[in-house]
């Protein structure tokens, strides 16, 4: 018997039968990978070599007067944000499964611009699909993933923005599923991509806490990090989930809160929260910032919120554009709208030893907020 | 004779179009239950499920025009949903109004065959899918297998599904329930080269699109030229044969 079905649990697999056997091949490739040193030497080595990993932990001392808040710096990773640490993991699953095309989504490219760099690095045929309305307003990256050989497809129907783009690259899939890899982005989908996606991204919250360690003798008061799909904050909660003392906290932006005012439906392939009406119709979600402009969200937090182990809060397009500004002026780091959201909260939440995860550089936005 | 299906949205129009369909030859209308989300479409019945929920098609709506479908025709009605309209309706209670209604049985287009067990339904395999799970879906299947013909969406091709053939085969070396063959059949050339190993087609976007260009009339001229295309075709080279005319369609 199935542990998710409809109606009960989260996760699950909820996709045409057509897609069930390269489910079936992914989870074994990945146990293999999993259960082999030379995986987890490559990927060490081009987190280190190629990525830059380990990424540091700042102090923002002006940002935070009187409190230790520190800043894991993602946004300092090769190509601008966190997204890349998963596209490396399943780049080179691609390859072990055989496939040399490989089909991505991105809202506000941060995880197009990464897919496009590791199918330059390891010589694959790369597609993109793109809502028309976040190809406008993140032009930027646009014009990097055509110069790291990617195809960029814009997405013209529906609402144009990734939760569009994700029905369009599964689509393809589909239609190419003997051929090509599906590298999603965020730990949502069937599974197991949910699982793969936050493991590849278990290395910030492993390293935050080493380093916080080092840097205070223990363990943060509270982690906070933005979610939209949820997969930087998974990353993060992950290393923390077994620490009572530790205070979790999600963000997510106010009109694309999924966990904050959802309900459980089925999206993408999984069953969790999303923005759904009563008839199980999926609603349109609205954020400032293109990464978080998503109706749905991963399945392990919507057990993360169940259990109570991670507190769920919201943020405002103000709210962002407030830290926006606030981190570039009192720090000299321009950080992404998204985690501007969870630098938002994490002023506010009543703790002295914070770690707040930067998941990306904000050069993207800057259209955006200068307008 | 070969069984010929035919997929309509849910509308207002949906009782006049079914008894325009069955009057021109089908054998059986599936009836779309719209999703905002649609993973298993392509463009064409996308957009009609976009249209279809703007005019307020909701699983109330969609069953209120089935059963006004049910008094005009007397072939089976299938209703077609996704996973989060069933489960915001309830499972249970969508099979028993449905059934109230006077559909006969229902398919998932989001639901693999190792799933819900208990909801009685139409499953569907693959090219892909491996030969045990066909085996699993014929057990489960509710009167007849429908074949994803393609790898890949709803929506018409140019060409014959060149995978057809031998997913008929796998599946005819495990089973004897009738074999639908949908997605990617759309004109009567196809129609007919599926005909002749499954025991019938499923004609979705082009019925569609027949409807959008041509109105009843559109519907009415392209069922009947499926229907003539199925009738000329030559009898099914790989099927079981005998066993399947018993089936419920």
């Amino acid at each position: 018997m199935l542990t998710v079905e409809i109606g009960r649990g989260f996760g699950g697999r909820f996709v045409p039968e057509t897609l069930i056997p390269a489910l079936d091949e992914l989870v074994e490739a990945w146990a293999e990978a999993r259960a082999d040193p030379g995986f987890h030497a490559e990927l060490a080595h081009l987190g280190r070599a190629y990525a830059g990993r380990p990424t540091p932990l700042f102090r923002a001392e002006r940002l935070a007067p009187g409190r230790r808040l520190y800043l894991k710096r993602e946004d300092l990773l090769h190509t601008g944000a966190h997204k890349l640490n998963n596209a490396l993991g399943q780049g080179l699953l691609a390859r072990r499964l055989g496939k040399d095309r490989v089909v991505a989504e991105t809202g506000a490219g941060q995880h197009g611009v990464a897919v496009a760099a590791v199918c330059a690095l390891l010589g694959l045929e790369c597609v993109v699909y793109m809502g028309e309305e976040d190809v406008r307003r993140q032009h930027p990256n646009v014009e990097r993933m055509g110069l790291l050989g990617a195809e960029v497809r814009s997405v013209t129907h529906g609402t144009r923005t990734l939760r569009e783009a994700v029905s369009e690259a599964i689509r393809d899939w589909i239609g190419r599923v003997r051929d090509t890899h599906y590298l999603i982005g965020s730990c949502v989908g069937p599974e197991p991509y949910p699982d793969v996606v936050a493991t590849l991204q278990e290395a910030i919250g492993r390293e935050a806490r080493d380093q916080v360690l080092a840097a205070e003798g223990r363990l943060p008061d509270a982690v906070v990090a933005c979610v939209g799909g949820g997969s930087n904050a998974i990353g993060l909660f992950r290393a923390f989930l077994e620490d009572p003392g530790v205070r979790l906290v999600g963000v997510e932006a106010e009109g694309a809160a999924s966990l904050s005012r959802g309900r459980p439906a089925v999206l993408h392939g999984a069953r969790s929260y999303a923005l759904a009406d009563a008839e199980g119709q999926i609603l349109d979600a609205h954020s400032v910032s293109a990464g978080l402009d998503y109706p749905g969200v991963g399945p392990e937090h919507a057990r993360l919120r169940e259990s109570g182990r991670v507190e769920y809060l919201t943020a405002s397009d103000e709210d962002a554009l407030g830290a926006f500004r606030l981190l570039s002026r009192t720090e000299g780091i321009i950080p992404a709208l998204e985690p501007a959201h969870a630098i938002a909260r994490a002023l506010e939440v009543d703790a002295d030893l914070v770690v707040v995860g930067l998941s990306g550089r904000g050069d993207k936005d800057l259209g955006t907020v200068l307008g | 004779m070969s069984r010929l299906a035919i997929y309509l949205m849910a509308s207002r129009e949906l009782p006049v179009l079914a008894e325009v369909a069955v009057e021109a030859g089908a054998d059986l209308v599936e009836v779309g239950f719209p999703h905002s989300d649609p993973l298993a479409d392509g463009p064409v019945i996308r957009r009609a499920a976009e249209r279809a929920l703007a005019e307020g098609m909701g699983v109330g709506a969609c069953l209120e025009v089935l059963a006004e479908a049910r008094r005009r025709v007397h072939v089976p009605l299938v209703p077609m949903t996704y996973s989060a309209v069933l489960e915001a309706y309830g499972p249970d209670r969508f099979a028993e109004d449905a059934r109230g209604a006077g559909a006969s049985s229902v398919i998932v287009a989001d639901l693999p065959s190792d799933a819900m067990h208990g909801l009685s339904r139409i499953h569907l395999v693959a090219p892909t899918t491996p030969t045990a799970r066909i085996r699993l879906a014929a057990e489960r299947t509710d009167g007849w297998l429908y074949l994803v013909s393609v790898t890949g969406t709803t929506g018409a091709r140019s060409e014959s599904p060149p995978l057809l053939p031998s997913l008929v085969r796998r599946a005819r070396e495990v089973t004897r329930v009738p074999l639908l063959a949908g997605f990617g059949i759309g004109t009567p050339a196809q129609a007919a080269a599926a005909a002749g190993v499954a025991d019938g087609v499923v004609v979705g976007s082009r019925a569609i699109e027949a409807v959008e260009e041509g109105g009843d009339e559109g519907l009415r001229a392209l069922v009947a030229a499926l229907r003539d295309a199925l009738d000329a075709a030559p009898e099914m080279s790989v099927s079981g044969g005998g066993a399947s005319r018993a089936s419920p369609i």
